[in-house]
């Protein structure tokens, strides 16, 4: 399917992420947003404010973070496409909502412009601390997808692919981006309706006796519904059975809970989309997304002038995770580095991959600023130079940490 | 047109197209006041005369949360403290739903009431059931924002030292339109209010009192389900019209019934529709930063 052209703002612009992503939903078919204002994710819900109503776009501010996801659940379950926008403190709070549309298998789109954290942290800079939160944010077992753009065009391109993703296999989708690129202004071409494709929901289209809400496809996505169509729909985040009635039977609860992560995991290559170069024959390959990656371009230049063979592997999507293809560079180059700007999240999924074939280099960085290249490059330079593969995740010491820190925890004044 | 659901036939029971009979029998205790405000629920909604092909009951978490599970209409069983907020989506997304909140008082005063006066104050169009049993019942009994000056609970071991929220004066100053309360006994009172408040636009509060035998009197030594009837039947004073502020309810004390708030204000839908056909066919400029 196409999207609506009354939908699409085509033409060249020259925005910020955040607006870039706003567009994006509208372009979606995206119906309904609720949001909150956050730093610094606030401009893509203004965006959404000021073009949803010319274009047929309902938008709410809700009352808080808690409000805003559950209202767009609901408005979900009534039909529309749905986003909400936050950022650290709002995301945290949105956790528990976040497992229940998980639960409830509700598509829904969540636009996370990560900031500094913990807490309130820097809320005005930028961070890419909440990768693992994206994943293991609510309690108990689900799976999501999470996709991490790198500039305003990502960011209305991806957007609709998350809308795309979201109804194809019903899952919350994560657009996890960050301050850099959410306040980066660039070009951005918003393309002719007729070349945006788009997923229309995936309704049941049968006679009402024979719904069964949870009752799965082939690709172990089942049929979604709306209220008001006489189905008698019964939506519970109790553990339920195909007809959605709860049930407390460890059975069950297998057969619930299983089906919520495998429809990623049996889908993830159809899901997972990498931007690799330079990998063959490399004896280094950074792996990084987001911002990140768009830092480490410099620092890769920079270790290629030195005369080593690096290689560059951007995951689009973080989540599921490319534990095949990692394990599969493993085998074939010397190490991975991988910066990012926490204190080592996503590295360890690279190293779980890497089983110990490769060296796997952390390059932290403590947020409210992006990496040095000349880390980057003095860290590809350290990883080739290994004898054989380093045990665990070895983290590198960046100019940065080496400057603010005497030792131990003193930070120099 | 609404199709009649209650049925007529004495050979199986009259809510059979109301109530999910497949799920029962259901988990509430004995003598609980729960099943009477869903009965009352299933009468007004007959009675109003509303399609349930195009109801949606919302309910969170708690004993009360459980009666969107029960109702044959199109339920939704959500997050702790979060029927409103869900509601909302459904009623701005689907404007031609009506939009039912059915819950306890802990769900939508406690972990909800941010929601319940936001949706006061936008005047959204839904029902609030709220059937309030003065504690936590579902977890064993622990106290509520609405558990009585000097009552016991298993976490007011010594009697509660804080004072409840009265909702009826809580909905009234956050704007709801419709605001009554009953008990669990004035079964026929409660489905007139049930009815009038179904075809109210806008915020509507509905407060059940209901009795909570298994744990609220048990631990306050107030005796089996029917001694809570007759202590509601010697003890209600119905007083329409009054003014909430003087609606609190103490430890064993007279408790006052009936409807106390109807009045006119546009409800959300109404100023909705009004502000986007002046957006859209007016060709108003936004104001403020701007998107692009």
């Amino acid at each position: 399917m196409k999207a609506d052209p009354k939908s699409v703002l085509t033409g060249v612009y020259y925005i910020d992420g955040d607006v870039a992503a706003g567009y994006g939903a509208l372009a979606a078919g995206c119906k309904f947003v609720a949001g909150y204002p956050i730093t610094p994710s606030t401009e893509a819900f203004e965006a959404v404010c000021h073009r949803g109503p010319k274009v047929g776009t309902v938008f709410i501010q809700m009352e808080d973070e808690l409000g805003s996801i559950s209202a767009i659940l609901g408005a979900a379950w009534s039909g529309a496409k749905t986003m909400t926008i936050t950022s650290g403190p709002g995301y945290s709070l949105m956790q528990d909502a976040i497992g229940f549309g998980a639960m409830l298998e509700t598509p829904f789109v969540l636009l996370n412009i990560q900031r500094g954290g913990p807490s309130t942290g820097v809320p005005t800079k930028t961070g890419q601390a909440d990768m693992m939160q994206s994943r293991w944010g609510s309690h108990g077992d689900y799976e999501v997808i999470a996709i991490a753009p790198d500039s305003p065009q990502e960011m209305f391109d991806y957007t609709v692919k998350a809308f795309n993703l979201a109804e194809k296999y019903r899952c919350p989708v994560m657009i996890m981006s960050d301050e850099c690129v959410g306040h980066m202004t660039e070009k951005v071409v918003i393309p002719e309706a007729e070349k945006i494709d788009v997923e229309p929901r995936r309704l049941f289209t049968g006679k009402a006796a024979d719904y069964r809400p949870f009752s799965p496809g082939p690709d172990l996505v089942p049929k979604m519904a709306k209220a008001g169509e006489g189905l008698n729909l019964y939506i519970t985040g109790v553990v339920h059975n195909e007809n959605g009635h709860p049930v407390a039977d460890e059975k069950y609860k297998s057969a619930c809970i299983r089906r919520l992560v495998d429809k990623i995991r049996i889908n993830k290559d159809k899901i997972i989309e990498l931007k690799e170069e330079g990998i063959d024959g490399a004896d280094v390959i950074v792996v990084s997304y987001g911002i990140s990656s768009r830092v480490a371009v410099k620092g890769v230049e920079m270790a290629r002038q030195k005369g080593i063979k690096v290689g560059t592997l951007r995951l689009v999507t973080v989540w599921p995770f490319p534990d095949d293809r990692i394990n599969e560079l493993a085998m074939k180059t010397k190490a991975f580095v991988v910066p990012e700007i926490n204190y080592g999240q996503v590295v360890y999924d690279v190293a779980r991959c890497a089983h110990g074939h490769a060296s796997v280099v952390l390059v932290p960085h403590g947020g409210a600023g992006v990496h040095n290249p000349a880390d980057v490059a003095d860290a590809i330079e350290f990883a080739v130079n290994q004898e054989k593969p380093m045990e665990g995740v070895h983290e590198f010491k960046t100019r940065l940490e080496k400057s603010v820190f005497e030792g131990g925890f003193k930070l120099k004044e | 047109m609404a199709t009649q659901r209650i049925n007529t036939n004495s050979e199986i029971h009259p809510m059979e197209n109301l109530l999910r009979m497949d799920r029962m029998p259901h988990i509430w205790c004995p003598t609980c006041g729960i099943g009477l405000a869903v009965t009352a629920f299933a009468s007004a909604l007959e009675k109003a005369n509303i399609d349930p092909n195009n109801v949606s009951i919302v309910s969170g978490i708690g004993c009360t949360g459980r009666v969107a599970g029960y109702v044959k209409v199109d339920s939704f069983h959500t997050t702790h403290g979060r029927p409103i907020a869900f509601a909302t989506g459904i009623k701005v997304a689907s404007p031609k739903t009506k939009v039912v909140v059915f819950s306890g008082d802990g769900d939508l005063i406690a972990i909800g009431g941010n929601h319940f006066i936001h949706a006061a104050r936008r005047n959204i169009d839904m029902l609030v059931v709220c059937v309030n049993n003065f504690i936590y019942a579902m977890t064993g009994g622990q106290v509520a924002p609405t558990t009585p000056l000097a009552a016991y609970a298993t976490t007011s071991p010594y009697g509660c030292v804080e004072p409840p929220f009265n909702i009826p004066y809580l909905a009234d100053s956050s704007g709801a339109v419709y605001v009554a309360r009953y008990t669990a006994l004035h079964i026929r009172r409660l489905t007139n209010a049930l009815t009038e408040a179904l075809n109210k636009k806008g915020f509507s509060v509905v407060e059940v009192i209901s009795p909570c035998g298994m744990y609220y009197s048990r631990i306050n030594r107030l005796g089996d389900g029917l001694e809570m009837m007759k202590f509601y039947h010697d003890n209600v004073e119905i007083r329409h019209g009054e003014d909430t502020k003087n609606l609190e309810i103490g430890f064993q004390t007279k408790i006052i019934c009936g409807k106390f708030v109807d009045r006119e204000r546009p409800s959300y839908m109404e100023r909705y529709n009004q502000w986007l056909s002046e957006v859209r066919d007016s060709g108003k400029r936004p104001k403020g930063k701007k998107g692009a």
